[in-house]
């Protein structure tokens, strides 16, 4: 009897407009500084990796899962494609030890290794989401720490360095990549069986099932998905910095989670889009940003980050009017 | 007569795009069992919800025992007395008995809780009230009917004046109903007036002094039930005369869908047998607890059976998940939409098609064109009163959620289909459409299991009916032979006998 109209314009509308506030305000204080093309150039590249990171995070949030290992996957999987990246002795062409594709399918497959062995835990062992991927964040960060002895791995070769540096039509291609990944994963959410299948799961599990949903198989590629892309940005993250770090990724699983939240996809599974947390994304890369070049204290940025973040999700809870 | 305890006037209230309550007047007497009546979206749980403050109400004011109240929310309604009793029950199934009755005003001594003292209290109530559970038993390990006791032993210990029951019976067996009336009565007795909401007419005109019908949000009448009569009554709700309460639908009968041998699911179903042929319904009656639901859901992949066999067109199959039974043609629309059936939050739409996704884009894209053109098909042929197929399911009336499950199932073109309690809590006009869907299915040579705890339901519709106690098939029954006393008499024998 409660005819709620379809109100999914006015709600990514809400999003929207808070996210414009949000860069206007940036506008004003920093003095046009923010809004110089440049800069804005910038903000992209920064979102690319956590934009791609919550790409996959949407699809374990919306399957009424978690992982909390991803950022861990990115540490692991830089310093393994940096090992496979090193310059070939005595080369003077700049060629690898390997060919380049080497490292860059190591690092996704043990990505996605790592994502199908969360899946099997949870899929399969029954274990909670939260608690396999708290486990396997401290294994996989290990492992990063065992394999690389500790130390950051330095030495690649120029195409590799190549991957997150080249600029087709001055456009940086981190930024290129986050609009692939993004439009990939918007087309198998929305329009794929398989997309579907990940949206019934998270809204109702049993029913699923009884609707003849093979659920587990789903839940295990949900986090293969996740692990896929957080070893493609464990790849990027590696080549930007021309350095496997085994400390790197550390806490990109929290702002993973933010820009999916933030960007409307529900706590409890069952829903949520793509483009919200597109926009979720590019929000937390704007406050890191301004708060940059407003020279705020560094110490600082994480507190008003934080509150940013609680406030955003609150005005985009209320403009959707959820009773709470 | 006594005064009013309880009046709430002139209520209006509209949701964006929907006048749900438009000059509804409710006045409820101390002492009084006063019935709510009204098809689906009629408005009586808006009511209900404005009484206890979940919604605001546009215009009109409540006033309760003489000072106006407006509730801000459940619990500022119960401080003034007014109780409500849903029809899903939320018990924290982690808690105990006493733990749920005192949850949100916990009797502490200092700082603490005094569990002992609870415990006690709760002890003395349920004593009090000739109910036996034990205090320190978890809400868990009770049945629906136990849990509904507790909610009205928490209604008591509030010292509510006005409690509110919705479908206090749509999930209880017959046996069960029977002590909740008791305990109604006894309410009654000590002055509570009590708000019943049913869809059953038999309840109604048994239990009940005074009836309101709402319809389409508006106050159609309120009068003394001794002044009315079920056909009145049901006019009065649907604005139409309602004939032929059970229609059967005479279908010729074939050959052996489906055949269960021995089949045993742990202590809960044990060595059933039975056959079921096309264009047949077959009655599946018990008590709850019966195994009724573990029978079908064992044949249907939802539980591992640990012994027998099932038989599809005369061939064994082994089916360890739902998506082996679906590949059978075979359908089940459970017994509890809302945890088994829907997913509340996905359209109206993503669920009609859930199962045949694979089946209707078999390149695995979808073509939402497509989907919204089938939606729309068994919106219209089921008549479902939804705004669009974009609606969220969680938002429809419990009667349209129901159709969209067996949309859903329909979509599947099942051999089999099976149907556990399909119009438990739904209203008369949706029922009659459910009643009517079956016979078209028997009418296409499909073969029909229908669960209903309600007997005249399925006694009504079915060609032959089987009987459970304790997992045990305990009888079958040919329909010339149908009568409600020889079903409660196979329902009721438990041990080892055996017809």
């Amino acid at each position: 009897m409660s005819t709620v109209k379809s109100k999914s314009f006015l709600k990514n509308f809400g999003l929207i407009i808070i996210f414009l506030v949000l860069v206007a305000i940036l506008a004003i204080i920093s003095g046009g500084a923010f809004v110089k093309p440049g800069n804005l150039i910038s903000v992209l590249k920064q979102t690319a990796v956590n934009g791609i990171l919550a790409m996959g995070m949407t699809f374990v949030i919306i399957s009424n899962g978690i992982d909390l290992s991803v950022g861990s996957t990115v540490g692991l999987t830089g310093v393994i494609a940096c090992m496979l990246a090193h310059p070939a002795a005595g080369s003077t062409t700049g060629a690898g030890q390997f060919p380049l594709l080497v490292p860059i399918l190591a690092a996704l497959a043990v990505g996605a290794l790592i994502g199908a062995l969360n899946g099997v835990g949870i899929a399969y062992g029954a274990i909670p989401p939260f608690i396999v991927t708290l486990g396997s964040m401290t294994i996989v960060r290990g492992l990063a720490l065992i394999i690389s002895g500790g130390s950051p791995v330095f030495g690649v070769t120029g195409s590799f360095e190549a991957i997150a540096s080249l600029k087709p039509f001055s456009i940086p291609i981190l930024a290129v990549y986050l609009v692939i990944v993004a439009a990939i994963c918007a087309f198998v959410l929305q329009k794929t069986v398989f997309g579907r299948h990940v949206y019934a799961i998270g809204g109702n599990e049993v029913a699923a099932s009884v609707s003849g949903i093979n659920v587990k198989k789903v839940r295990v590629l949900v986090y293969m998905i996740a692990g896929l892309l957080a070893g493609f940005c464990g790849l990027l993250v590696a080549s930007r910095t021309i350095t496997g770090a085994p400390t790197a990724g550390q806490s990109y699983e929290m702002d993973a989670i933010a820009a999916t939240v933030i960007g409307g996809v529900s706590m409890s599974g069952g829903s949520g889009k793509w483009h919200g947390v597109v926009i979720g994304a590019l929000m937390i890369a704007v406050i890191a940003n301004g708060l940059d070049i407003m020279r705020v204290d560094s110490n600082w940025q994480p507190v008003i980050k934080g509150l940013i973040i609680i406030f955003a999700v609150l005005m985009d809870i209320r403009s959707k009017g959820k009773k709470a | 007569m006594s005064e009013f305890i309880l009046k709430m006037n002139h209520i209006v209230k509209s949701f964006p795009g929907v006048k749900v309550l438009d000059d509804v007047t409710l006045r409820v007497r101390a002492g009084e069992v006063h019935a709510l009546m009204g098809e689906n979206g009629a408005g009586k749980s808006t009511l209900m919800k404005i009484l206890m403050g979940i919604y605001s109400a546009d215009a009109g004011e409540v006033v309760m025992n003489g000072q106006p109240l407006r509730a801000r929310n459940p619990r500022e309604a119960m401080d003034r007395g007014v109780a409500m009793i849903h029809q899903e029950l939320n018990p924290i199934l982690d808690m105990q008995v006493f733990e749920n009755i005192y949850v949100g005003r916990e009797r502490k001594q200092g700082i603490l809780v005094d569990k002992k003292r609870m415990i006690r209290e709760t002890r003395e109530l349920l004593e009090n009230l000739n109910i036996d559970i034990s205090p320190t038993a978890y809400m868990r390990d009770l049945s629906v009917a136990q849990c509904q006791l507790i909610e009205i032993v928490k209604a008591i210990s509030v010292n509510a004046k006005v409690v509110v029951m919705d479908e206090p019976t749509s999930a209880i067996t017959e046996h069960e109903v029977e002590t909740l009336f008791t305990q109604i009565r006894r309410l009654k007795s000590e002055g509570v007036a009590i708000i019943y909401i049913s869809h059953k007419m038999d309840e109604i005109f048994q239990i009940c002094d005074t009836i309101t019908v709402l319809r389409d949000g508006k106050f159609i009448g309120t009068d003394a039930a001794s002044n009315m009569n079920n056909d009145q009554l049901i006019r009065m709700m649907v604005g139409r005369d309602i004939t032929e309460v059970f229609p059967k639908t005479e279908a010729e009968i074939g050959g052996i869908a489906l055949e269960v041998k021995n089949l045993s699911y742990g202590r809960q179903v044990k060595n059933v047998s039975f056959t079921l042929r096309h264009g047949e319904v077959l009655g599946i009656a018990g008590l709850v607890g019966a195994g009724r639901s573990e029978l079908v859901e064992t044949i249907f992949g939802m539980r591992q059976k640990s012994g027998g066999e099932v038989l599809i067109g005369g061939k064994p199959v082994n089916v360890t998940h739902p998506r082996h039974a679906i590949a059978h043609r075979i359908a089940l629309i459970t017994e509890d939409r809302k945890f088994t059936g829907l997913n509340l939050v996905g359209s109206v739409a993503e669920n009609i098609t859930l199962v045949n996704l694979k089946k209707l884009f078999p390149s695995g894209l979808i073509d939402r064109k497509k989907e919204n053109e089938i939606a729309n098909r068994y919106i219209g042929e089921l008549s479902i009163k939804t705004p669009g197929t974009a609606q969220l399911v969680g938002n429809l009336s419990g009667g349209n959620q129901q159709k969209v499950v067996i949309a859903k199932w329909l979509l599947t073109d099942p051999d089999i289909i099976i149907l556990d309690e399909p119009t438990r809590g739904i209203d008369v006009g949706a029922k009659r459409d459910i009643y009517l869907l079956i016979g078209e299915m028997v009418k296409q040579g499909k073969a029909v299991i229908v669960i209903s705890s309600e007997i005249p339901e399925v006694m009504g519709l079915s060609d032959r009916i089987i009987v459970l106690a304790e997992g045990r098939l305990t009888g079958e029954i040919e329909r010339a032979d149908f009568t409600q006393e020889r079903i409660m008499t196979y329902a009721a024998q438990f041990g080892e006998r055996k017809e």
